[in-house]
């Protein structure tokens, strides 16, 4: 529908309320992002994106509000029984979109199928003993130790039919090493506030309201026609002709640009994605460079002296152009467990007295080091690289960067299976705690002494290590008290932030564009629920 | 001519088994898969058997062998990214690369001969000399920007024409076509031009030079002679023989349609096998990337086994030589 056309029936609305009559009117939401939605399933892989698109289709037991607080959806109430048993009461009367009733038969099954072959949800059930159903409205769920996460875990899961999954054979999500079509990976039918219409990979997917929701709508949508347009100038282009109604996630380049557009309303907030550079402590010797026999940044004067070298507010302003939210935490506000008293990030020093620092760690003449950048994962990643380069040569410290595309430069720093560490001496990564909304995630993978054993630190790519700080981990994974809990959280905060142990730069700016006659709500994790859109 | 064909049908499995063998040798160094296709929570272990079950452990060479085993079955695997069988996948995506292939051909090639002609023809008119420096701008722009200016001129300015995607199309069950709607034709004219226009620009320099040739040549001089009409000798003598070259360009250039269409789908979000490739290798999905290329050969083999048989519709000598030398020049 043209632009044009909107303004005509618009006009035919306003003269039919002459009479008394109002044209009812078909409110068609178009929007496009870079890539397409990977799958149907909703399972088949943990990404935002994808777990958001599905929940347009798919309700959770709980659902995240307007502020990522948790709300009832299909469960009405939940909490735990004891220790180390969940209970979740569903909803009465909620209907499938064809129909079929929902019960806690659904429940187990879409629990189930979640942490079976195929699924990419399974990191959700690592504390998961059984999960029982107790009566058609009501499941609950044993753990090996107590959980205090579960229900936070489970706020993104899809509940499927156990019915329809069986009818069209999609008991399992669909497995990468048969070659076999799976029915789920392009039908969907869930509970949610919208039914799957068209779905046409790569081109387009088209969603119109499920009549049968037990919620009571907030959109006034009668459609929502979703393309991926990966060129970021087209996507630019077609909201300013009015082809689309809303963009996801608009390069920071075209920001300015759309700004000056009368029809179009560009909408900004802090991602609860913390990125940051972190350093190998762990290698007596670095891969990458000139420092034989010795790991300078085993010393914790050379890492504050690049710590505080890097002026992150002058990467806002340039690199950035002001869409970042400096931090000096690896968690962000909204995140439970961010400590806003620690969040404050050491004065800068002067050249001369960073490289003192440096000479009293034993380098009055710097060093050389490799560094390692990804160029399409995040927002302006390999520029905000090359500004660190700039800062720190002023220092006297060489960075030679080796910026590549995100398949490559994973493999190159990630730790590979056996939990030994990958090549790199000094990298960037982005991390965002999705899947529970909270700070343990964060010390679990990033922070806590990487071990083949404990199975912890996986994505701990330096091999940071504070046996402090491993044992109050541990301790909050299980703490249900949470006055307790918080006191061990900001003890452990503290550790790593005085240890220097990475170099938190900023939050990015999760920014939108629509035009002037769309009503949404922005939410800080990037999700985008069709649910809050309004046309006017 | 059987004799022939059967030995151009060898040399093209030699073609594809090579094209699959330097394809294979590239998949080393786009990154790893596995990265992309599970979540930040997935635990070593489940990565570690994922890539076993996938075969991604095994040497390179029993990779190769693998998957050309399967690919000579029509067995292209699940897309890493989208877990949907890469055949389908490819198959549904053709008829948006061919319908926009064919149109950018057949735009260059309608609009590119006659503008040739013209400028052969009548080589200091100022007319030819327009058609002359537009050509240098279709040379010289390169197409990504082409789309994005026309986009912006016809789309965000004018309003008269889609800026991105395929509009309306028509499923005929097996084939999805834009010909049928007025909005699907609408949403052809902008793609079509900005694929067609280096290829345009090319034709016409071609024909152009050879009309210029062709017209110093004696047996235009003896048609003049003999009192035939100008439409008589300037397309019935003149053009007739610089199309042997045109063939072989125009054929070969509808190769590099197909296959450079990646820049102009990607630029206008058009659902064809090029933006599938570019999604592909962003997420290091070698299937799918596997299957691209080998079809992608396919389609120059069979482009190339075409013109030569064109050949002999057009150019007599060829006929009466034999098949030894096929390609004539």
């Amino acid at each position: 529908m043209s632009f044009r056309f909107r303004h005509s029936l618009a006009l035919t609305a306003l003269v039919c309320a002459g009479f008394g009559a109002v044209a009812a009117e078909a409110k068609t939401f178009r929007w496009a992002n870079a890539g397409d939605v990977s799958s149907m399933d909703p399972y088949a892989r943990n990404e935002t994106f994808l777990l958001t698109f599905t929940s347009n289709i798919y309700d959770p037991l709980i659902r995240r509000d307007k502020d990522l607080k948790l709300e009832p959806a299909l469960a009405v109430k939940w909490g735990q029984v004891d220790k180390t048993t969940w209970f979740f009461d569903l909803r009465q009367g909620v209907k499938f979109s064809d129909g079929t009733p929902f019960t806690a038969a659904d429940v187990v099954f879409s629990l189930n199928r979640a942490n079976g072959p195929g699924s990419n949800m399974g990191g959700n059930f690592v504390s998961v003993k059984e999960i029982k159903k107790i009566n058609d409205h009501r499941v609950e769920v044993i753990t090996k130790y107590p959980d205090p996460l579960l229900a936070d875990k489970w706020a993104a899961l899809a509940m499927m039919s156990k019915a329809w999954a069986e009818k069209n054979n999609a008991l399992n999500s669909a497995d990468m090493t048969k070659n076999e079509e799976n029915f789920a990976t392009r039908n969907a039918m869930g509970t949610g506030a919208f039914m799957l219409k068209e779905r046409r990979a790569g081109e387009r997917t088209v969603l119109v309201p499920n009549p049968n929701w037990w919620d009571k709508p907030q959109h006034n949508l009668t459609e929502v026609i979703f393309t991926p347009v990966a060129n970021p100038a087209t996507r630019v282009a077609a909201i300013k002709a009015g082809d689309i109604d809303m963009m996801y996630e608009v390069p920071p380049a075209d920001t300015e640009s759309l700004k000056r557009d009368a029809n179009v309303k560009v909408l900004e907030g802090p991602e609860t994605r913390v990125v940051f550079l972190g350093f190998d402590t762990e290698r007596p010797e670095l891969l990458e460079s000139n420092v034989k026999g010795k790991n300078p940044f085993k010393d914790k004067r050379v890492r504050e002296a690049i710590h505080r070298s890097i002026d992150v507010q002058a990467i806002k302003r340039t690199v950035m152009r002001g869409q970042s939210f400096p931090t000096n935490l690896m968690v962000a506000p909204g995140i439970n467990g961010y400590v806003k008293a620690l969040d404050n990030r050491p004065a800068l020093l002067k050249p001369e007295d960073a490289k003192k620092l440096l000479a009293d760690a034993g380098y009055p003449n710097g060093f050389e080091v490799g560094m390692d950048c990804p160029n399409d994962r995040y927002v302006n990643d390999e520029k905000i690289c090359q500004a660190a380069v700039a800062m720190l040569a002023r220092i006297g410290i060489k960075v030679n960067l080796l910026a590549q595309t995100r398949s490559k430069y994973f493999a190159k720093i990630l730790r590979k299976g056996d939990y030994k560490p990958g090549e790199t001496s000094f990298y960037m990564l982005g991390w965002s705690p999705a899947s529970t909304y909270d700070v343990h995630n964060v010390f679990e993978q990033l922070i806590q002494t990487p071990s083949n054993v404990t199975k912890k630190g996986l994505f701990n790519a330096g091999g940071y290590s504070n046996p402090e700080v491993d044992k109050l981990a541990d301790a909050m994974e299980q703490e249900t008290d949470k006055a307790k809990r918080d006191a061990m959280i900001a003890q452990a905060t503290k550790l790593y932030v005085d240890d220097y142990a990475y170099i938190p730069l900023h939050q990015q700016a999760v920014v939108w564009a629509a035009r002037k006659n769309i009503e949404l709500v922005q939410l800080a994790d990037n999700s985008f629920p069709l649910r809050f859109v309004t046309v006017k | 001519m059987l004799a022939f064909i059967l030995r151009r049908l060898l040399q093209s499995i030699a073609v594809l088994l090579t094209v699959g063998l330097v394809a294979f040798a590239l998949f080393r160094y786009v990154g790893d898969p596995i990265n992309a296709m599970v979540g930040q929570d997935t635990s070593m272990e489940e990565r570690e058997t994922l890539r076993e079950k996938l075969g991604l452990n095994d040497p390179a060479p029993i990779q190769f062998l693998v998957f050309i085993g399967n690919a000579a079955r029509g067995k292209f695997g699940l897309s890493y990214r989208t877990s949907e069988p890469v055949g389908r996948m490819i198959l549904e995506r053709v008829p948006a690369t061919l319908e926009l292939s064919i149109c950018a051909a057949l735009f260059a090639l309608l609009v590119g001969v006659p503008m040739g002609v013209y400028t052969g023809l009548y080589p200091r008119h100022w007319l030819s000399q327009l058609f002359q420096a537009v050509s240098l701008i279709g040379i010289s722009l390169p197409t990504f920007l082409i789309g994005i200016l026309l986009i912006l001129i016809f789309a965000v300015w004018l309003r008269l024409l889609p800026s991105f995607g395929r509009g309306e199309t028509v499923d005929l069950g097996w084939w999805t076509t834009n010909f049928l709607t007025w909005k699907g034709i609408q949403a052809l004219i902008l793609p079509s031009i900005t694929l067609g226009l280096f290829q345009l620009t090319l034709l016409m320099r071609l024909v152009r030079s050879e009309m210029l040739e062709v017209m110093r040549t004696d047996y235009i001089k003896f048609a003049r002679a003999r009192g035939l009409t100008n439409r008589a000798i300037n397309f019935g003598h003149a053009l007739k023989n610089t199309l042997v070259p045109v063939i072989t360009v125009a054929g070969l250039q509808l190769g590099a349609i197909i296959a450079f269409a990646i820049v102009t789908e990607t630029v206008f979000a058009w659902p064809g096998v090029g933006q599938l490739f570019i999604q592909s290798v962003q997420f290091a999905d070698i299937p799918v990337m596997a299957a691209y290329l080998l079809l992608i050969g396919l389609l120059f083999v069979l482009i190339n086994l075409t013109v030569d048989l064109l050949y002999f519709a057009v150019d007599p000598r060829l006929r009466g030589q034999g098949m030894a030398r096929p390609a004539g020049h």
